[in-house]
């Protein structure tokens, strides 16, 4: 099958029970997308699936034929400047997952897309409840909030 | 994970042959086949059916698409100003990224979350039919309360579908034997002795929308959910309400329980308390006790009850 990973057309050849996830990392040597839980729980496997964050360990690669897919490698965006210059990771395990939903919620806030908190400014507690789908064990949560408010901001 | 086969749906209207299984965004379904208790033959993507769009319906309603993602829905601006309720429920649940996948039909048909079923290991009536209950003197802190069965306690988790079954929402199903439409409250069954069939749902029976059916006052009506930790997770108790207050007195009412039931619980004996009733807090505990004296609680779960009292009345007061 084709997928188009950052940008560039990709052939691969997976048997049906292959998840996103498992593609990247083992068959097109990406490992930036990290597998934390397998099962949806935690966020570490975040990418951008024709621009949407999703969390790659429950698709399965066979069902997206000539979707586009953005992986932390593919990924230009302050909020990575941001996490740099306010230590927003300790062990980084989470980090790319972080990067990627941070990219793809502010997306969604510039759409004009609410969440359970609001739908107006993006305070620290929109940011904690958007940015709930992704876990980091190290909890350097404390952090990566104003590096997120900040990148917002540009 | 057991090997399959894969399709991409073409019709709705086609059924499935014995063994195969609709796939949507996969959040609930692939991750029960890694788990080992979904075991499908054939997985049939019905992603490409064009099933995402949410319309306006003559008279004010809307026909939301089976396959419209839980994130496009919560945004809608029809629905956050005529039904916030169903908004707040879309976004009480799971994460950002789970529900830019999650479909309107995959989120009503996912599975619930009971531990022993989600254990391809353990006994448990609802994967294996006659294999027995452990969850009833086991781990079943958020089971239900209302409706269970000797053979089943489990709960439905979903947050939206009980927004839907507040709001009379109708799905429209589409299957080898023709078109029928099944309100969302007579969708989920409960479980009696026959806990491995969550829904009325023939196999091959398709969902191709969900009608939203024109409410005046759910403009104002609100979700609330409790759970375990601050976000992205289940609930363990919920509420969904709309009401309408004419001088100091509630000339109707919507209300709905989540986590409490085998389906998204209607509430009709605590609406029929309150109709005609002043709109106090007096009368929103009488109409939630009403209700609740069908509870029967498990030994780890009987907080539930007061749970749910104690939100059927933080949401009317909410709200009036
Ligand atoms: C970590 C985690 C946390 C979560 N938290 C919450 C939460 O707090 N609240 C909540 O409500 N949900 C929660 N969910 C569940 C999530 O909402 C569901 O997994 C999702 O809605 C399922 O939708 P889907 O499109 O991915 O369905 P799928 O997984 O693709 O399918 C689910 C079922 O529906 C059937 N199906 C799908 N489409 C159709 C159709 N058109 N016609 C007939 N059958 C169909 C499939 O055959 C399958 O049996 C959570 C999930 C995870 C993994
Ligand atoms: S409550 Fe239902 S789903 Fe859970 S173990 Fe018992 S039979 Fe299985
Ligand atoms: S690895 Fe995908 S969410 Fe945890
Ligand atoms: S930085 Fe270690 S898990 Fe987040």
């Amino acid at each position: 099958m084709d997928l188009v990973v950052n940008g560039t057309r990709r052939s691969v050849e997976l048997d049906p029970r292959t998840t996103l996830l498992d593609a990247l990392r083992e068959h097109l040597g990406l490992t930036g997308a990290k597998k934390g839980c397998d099962h949806g729980q935690c966020g570490a496997c975040t990418v951008l699936l024709d621009g949407r964050r999703v969390n790659s360990c429950l698709i399965l690669a066979i069902t997206l034929q000539d979707s586009s897919v953005t992986t932390i490698e593919g990924v230009d965006h302050p909020v990575q400047d941001k996490f740099l210059e306010h230590d927003g990771f300790q062990c980084g395990y989470c980090t790319p997952g972080q990067i990627c939903s941070a990219v793809g919620m502010l997306d969604e806030v510039s759409k004009g897309w609410p969440s359970a908190v609001g739908d107006a400014e993006l305070t620290d507690a929109e940011i904690r409840e958007r940015m709930s789908g992704n876990l980091c064990r190290c909890g350097a949560y404390p952090n990566m909030i104003p590096a997120i408010r900040e990148a917002a901001a540009r | 994970m057991k090997t399959f086969t894969y399709r991409t749906a073409t019709d709705v209207a086609h059924g499935l042959e014995p063994g195969a299984t609709f796939l949507a965004g996969g959040t609930n379904l692939v991750d029960l086949m890694k788990l080992g208790v979904a075991t499908p033959d054939v997985l049939v993507d019905v992603t490409r059916l064009g099933l995402d769009e949410v319309a306006d319906l003559p008279g004010g309603g809307l026909r939301i698409g089976a396959g419209v993602r839980n994130s496009d829905l919560a945004a809608d601006s029809r629905v956050r100003r005529d039904w916030p309720v169903l908004s707040q429920a879309l976004l009480a649940g799971a994460s950002g990224q789970l529900r830019n996948m999650a479909t309107t039909a995959g989120n009503l048909l996912q599975r619930t979350r009971c531990r022993y079923f989600m254990d391809a290991t353990m006994p448990c009536n609802k994967h294996e039919p006659g294999s027995g209950c452990p969850a009833r003197e086991g781990d079943h802190r958020n089971l239900a309360i209302l409706g269970a069965s000797e053979a089943c306690v489990a709960t439905h988790p979903s947050d939206m579908a009980v927004a839907l079954a507040a709001l009379d929402a109708v799905v429209q199903i589409s299957g080898p034997a023709g078109e029928r439409t099944v309100p969302v409250t007579e969708l989920h069954r409960l479980p009696g002795d026959t806990p491995e069939r969550d829904t009325v749902l023939e196999h091959g029976e398709l969902i191709t929308a969900v009608d939203l059916p024109p409410l005046g006052f759910a403009a104002r009506s609100a979700y609330r959910k409790v759970r375990d930790r601050a976000s992205y997770a289940f609930a363990v108790g919920s509420v969904a309400a709309a009401i309408q207050v004419d001088a100091g007195a509630v000339t109707d009412v919507r209300l709905a329980f989540g986590a409490v039931a085998h389906k998204p619980w209607r509430a009709y004996t605590a609406e029929e308390a309150l109709r005609g009733r002043p709109a106090t807090r007096e009368s929103f505990l009488d109409a939630a006790d009403a209700e609740l004296t069908a509870a029967r609680p498990l030994r780890d779960n009987a907080f539930k009850v007061a749970l749910t009292r104690n939100l059927v009345v933080s949401v009317l007061e909410g709200l009036s």
